[in-house]
């Protein structure tokens, strides 16, 4: 495959790193046990979309994507705030921050 | 010259990111995404999107990964322990992850142009003045709400974190 001489950069080669990064979070919230370190994968997945958002508002020639993904930091961080409060309200309760000890609601 | 950028941050970003899925406590995968937020903010320049690149770093980079790193201070959160996982997440969990990635790739490429390229400079409706004029005009209604949606947040964070006053 031979990349042709050109200034501009493909869009798809950001939608793959979009894809590749939403991959890794989707990985980390899966394989990790880390309470905060599974919050910290949704964060990244986050990043990810808002990365798409950005691509394809340049490759649209508007600027909704970006408000979009100004929305969605807004909400990423109403998250956070919430989400650490209950991670702390976990801990205080139970003194682990393991995901798998958290299973009162199962059964 | 902008693709090397493109694959210089994109490279920053990806190894950021499989070191947050890699390591085992969890104030090193906390600056790993840091430095995942620090390289997309770095493309959305490339983007031409100045005001999210700005809001990228001062809001995620800045306030909610403190956040983050305050709480795990916090709660002097250490090395996650080793559970055993079963024989066959741990051989085809990363195969899997590797045809995931691929097929997206795949159905990416099939479906976008070719001409569809990426130019720094070509983009000028990133700055804060066009993305103002958008919110406050257009978006009026989701802004108001999303100014709601944070009081409920800071109040709910506050309920939740508070100390039991009997």
């Amino acid at each position: 495959m031979s990349i042709p001489l050109v200034i501009g950069v493909p869009l798809s080669w950001y939608l793959i790193l979009s894809a590749i990064l939403f991959t890794l979070g989707v990985a980390g919230f899966l394989f990790r046990r880390n309470i905060i370190t599974v919050f910290m994968s949704i964060e990244l997945m986050l990043n990810a979309v808002n990365l798409t958002f950005i691509a394809f508002a340049n490759k649209l020639g508007q600027n909704d994507g970006h408000i979009f993904s100004f929305f969605v930091m807004v909400v990423a961080a109403a998250e956070a705030a919430v989400g650490l409060a209950i991670i702390l309200t976990i801990f205080k309760n139970r003194q682990t921050l393991e995901i798998d000890e958290v299973s009162t609601l199962k059964n | 010259m902008d693709q090397i950028l493109f694959l210089l941050f994109a490279g920053i970003a990806v190894l950021c990111g499989i070191n947050l899925v890699l390591q085992s406590h969890p104030i090193s995968s906390a600056l790993s995404l840091v430095g995942v937020m620090g390289a997309l903010a770095l493309l959305y320049l490339q983007l031409g999107g100045e005001f999210i690149a700005a809001a990228q770093l001062i809001v995620y980079a800045g306030a909610i990964m403190v956040l983050f790193i305050f709480v795990i201070m916090l709660l002097n959160a250490g090395k996650e322990r080793a559970v055993p996982r079963y024989l066959w997440v741990r051989w085809a969990g990363l195969p899997l992850l590797f045809a995931f990635i691929a097929a997206m790739a795949y159905i990416v490429q099939r479906i976008l142009p070719p001409s569809g390229e990426v130019k720094f400079g070509a983009f000028t409706l990133g700055s804060a003045e066009a993305i103002g004029t958008r919110l406050f005009t257009t978006y009026l209604l989701p802004f108001e709400i999303t100014s709601v949606l944070i009081l409920i947040a800071i109040v709910g964070a506050i309920v939740l974190a508070r100390k039991e006053i009997e």
